[in-house]
């Protein structure tokens, strides 16, 4: 039998076990302290300050904040673009990332094929999939307005006009939405086919089935994804650098029109060409909060409708 | 629209429509019905594959075509001449052997780091059992949703402090390497779910014969996880091989650039280059399509592992 560790002295067992977890866990305890908590502290100080990253440091208060929110009419055109894209992109992301995982979900011959097919994009390295997109997307030799042309549909600027560019960026997640699929389909798989013969018996119809059974059932599916899904779109940073970087034309990122300025992107001009430290740090903690408060909202608002598996059992 | 519940009702003969049929009228019926189904199913994966793989062919397509044919008015479809001088003079036209390297490089070094440390803190995590072990985890959790820009910034600061960033030798790459040797929250999370795992007898009975931690460790625990340690070797293989965004703000020596940052130059030197930007491409995105073909399992483990299932 195990002896009670007396408060204040442990046992040897006791303190070789900490001996060794400690130890172990040594490479994550250093990295937490130099490579996060440090940095997360100094990026906290930073935004009550105004420092440009050498010489020019002084305390500012709230001013970072204040002018952020209050009078910085670039940063609110961001703050309109990402809140597109967690809105808008979102959703159909969801949608698209379950639609193709009910495709990939049916039993015929050579699925592992059209699987591959279908989630192999969210794999490709993002800067050649936004040049090819760019490419593709291009309004004069672009093959996407060629073949609307050939079907006498209008043809768009898309990434070059100002209201077409998100709904081009869009299109690009909607292509490699793999990892919401394979989510759903790890998870249409297990649900027991007993639940669809019952409802068949019930005299069920489809949509029924997929509304009272498919969906409560893939729902902590659904809450992952639209967790990941909104972090992540409130980052977006790669494709629409890459897409509208255009240094031949001295255009700068976020073109045309500032319609695909986002808040990284927005946060990368301040912190690294700008050399605006201290604004930037703001920005990073605002978003931080941001982020951590519609997560908090998205956990107490699953109680009513995500459905876990091991209650049942 | 084709009704995939009906579909798993005709795939599996017990209990689907075969058995409610009865007579053999409604059998033939049952079994044209399946035919129809199954050939509408093969038409729409089939169609909304190419839609997905459309994008990929294309990009091989515009590579072995002349630069006239590519900006001529309107496009070919196919190339009228098929030429592969777009692999050889986009290989030539930026430093794409030196990025390789470079990326290479750096992903080697990743991926090595990440294994070595995320393996030992998540043992320390999963299989001993010490005072603030949970609490210490939890800070792990915790860090996994802060937003990169919160520590990138003042961490550039530091990193040019001292002397790394805006090096001109291989210091450059260190903020980009060496945090990787001290554990990522995200790998030791996947890690420890899977330690958690294994026969806890197992592991019992290897200390109880007097083996230390370390050999525990080493000689259980490791061979063991080779399907999880897999999954971590390749997710942060693809991470490193593939960003953008802390390269393009540590690498600020183009003879250092990784591929990713160089693309770039086909875009910015004289307009767009096409054919040398999707030359580079197939060649950029070729070994990963090969990795996937060869790796489904591990690509779909590793997702499923960080999602729902983890």
């Amino acid at each position: 039998m195990p002896a009670m560790p007396r408060p204040g002295r442990m046992n040897r067992n006791t303190r070789r076990n900490l001996i060794a977890g400690l130890t172990f866990s040594a490479p994550f305890t250093i990295g937490f302290l130099a490579f996060t908590l440090y940095p997360m502290l100094t990026s906290l100080i930073y935004s009550f300050q105004h420092y440009n990253g050498l010489n020019e440091q002084w305390w500012v208060g709230f001013r970072n904040y204040t002018y952020m929110i209050g009078s910085d009419d670039q940063f609110h055109g961001t703050i309109a673009n990402t809140l597109y894209m967690v809105v808008l992109g979102v959703p159909l992301t969801l949608l698209m990332g379950f639609g193709t995982a009910i495709l990939l979900n049916l039993p015929v011959r050579g699925q592992a094929l059209y699987r591959s097919a279908m989630i192999l994009p969210a794999f490709l390295p993002l800067v050649p999939i936004a040049l090819l997109w760019d490419w593709m997307f291009s309004a004069e030799n672009g093959i996407v307005n060629y073949l609307l042309g050939w079907l006498h549909l209008p043809q768009p600027g898309w990434l070059i006009d100002p209201g077409w560019s998100k709904p081009t960026l869009v299109l690009l997640n909607l292509w490699t939405v793999g990892t919401v699929s394979i989510i759903y389909l790890a998870a249409l798989q297990d649900v027991p086919d007993t639940l669809y013969e019952a409802a068949a018996l019930d005299g069920a119809d489809m949509w029924a089935r997929i509304r009272h059974i498919t969906l409560p059932m893939v729902s902590s599916a659904t809450f992952f994804n639209l967790i990941t899904g909104i972090v992540a779109a409130f980052q977006i940073f790669t494709s629409a650098y890459v897409i509208s970087l255009d240094t031949s034309n001295n255009v700068s990122v976020g073109a045309p029109q500032g319609s695909l300025s986002f808040y990284l992107i927005y946060l990368w001009q301040q912190a690294f060409s700008s050399a605006r430290i201290g604004y930037a740090s703001a920005m990073a903690w605002l978003l931080f909060l941001v982020i951590m408060l519609v997560t908090a909202v998205l956990f107490v608002g699953a109680r009513r409708w995500v459905y876990y598996g091991g209650e049942a059992r | 629209m084709v009704p995939e519940i009906d579909a798993q009702r005709v795939a599996s003969p017990a209990g689907g429509l075969g058995a409610v049929a009865g007579g053999r009228r409604e059998r033939v019926l049952g079994l044209r019905r399946a035919c129809w189904l199954s050939l509408g199913m093969h038409t729409l994966l089939i169609a909304v594959s190419a839609i997905f793989v459309f994008p990929i062919l294309w990009m091989l397509i515009t590579s072995f075509k002349s630069e006239a044919e590519i900006f001529s008015v309107p496009p070919t479809v196919l190339p009228r001449i098929w030429q592969s001088s777009n692999y050889p003079d986009a290989v030539k036209y930026i430093d794409y052997g030196r990025y390789t390297l470079n990326t290479a490089l750096i992903s080697g070094l990743v991926v090595l780091g990440t294994v070595l440390s995320c393996s030992v803190s998540a043992y320390a995590f999963a299989c001993i059992r010490w005072p603030g072990r949970n609490l210490l985890f939890a800070l792990a959790l915790g860090t996994i949703l802060l937003p990169y820009p919160v520590t990138i910034v003042p961490l550039f600061v530091t990193f040019r402090t001292l002397g790394w960033t805006g090096a001109h030798d291989w210091h450059i790459i260190l903020p980009l390497v060496v945090p990787a040797f001290f554990g990522n929250a995200f790998f030791i999370f996947l890690l420890r779910q899977f330690f958690l795992t294994l026969p806890r007898d197992l592991l019992e009975a290897a200390r109880v014969d007097g083996a230390s931690y370390l050999a525990t460790f080493l000689h259980v625990v490791l061979p063991l996880s080779r399907a999880a340690l897999s999954v971590v070797a390749l997710l942060a293989f693809l991470n490193t091989w593939t960003d953008f965004l802390a390269p393009t703000v540590y690498l600020t020596d183009p003879s250092w650039y990784t591929l990713s940052v160089g693309l770039e130059e086909y875009k910015s030197q004289h307009g767009l280059q096409a054919g040398f930007l999707m030359a580079a491409s197939v060649l950029f995105v070729l070994p990963i399509v090969v990795i996937f073909f060869f790796t489904q399992k591990t690509f779909v483990r590793g997702v499923t592992m960080t999602g729902i299932r983890g």
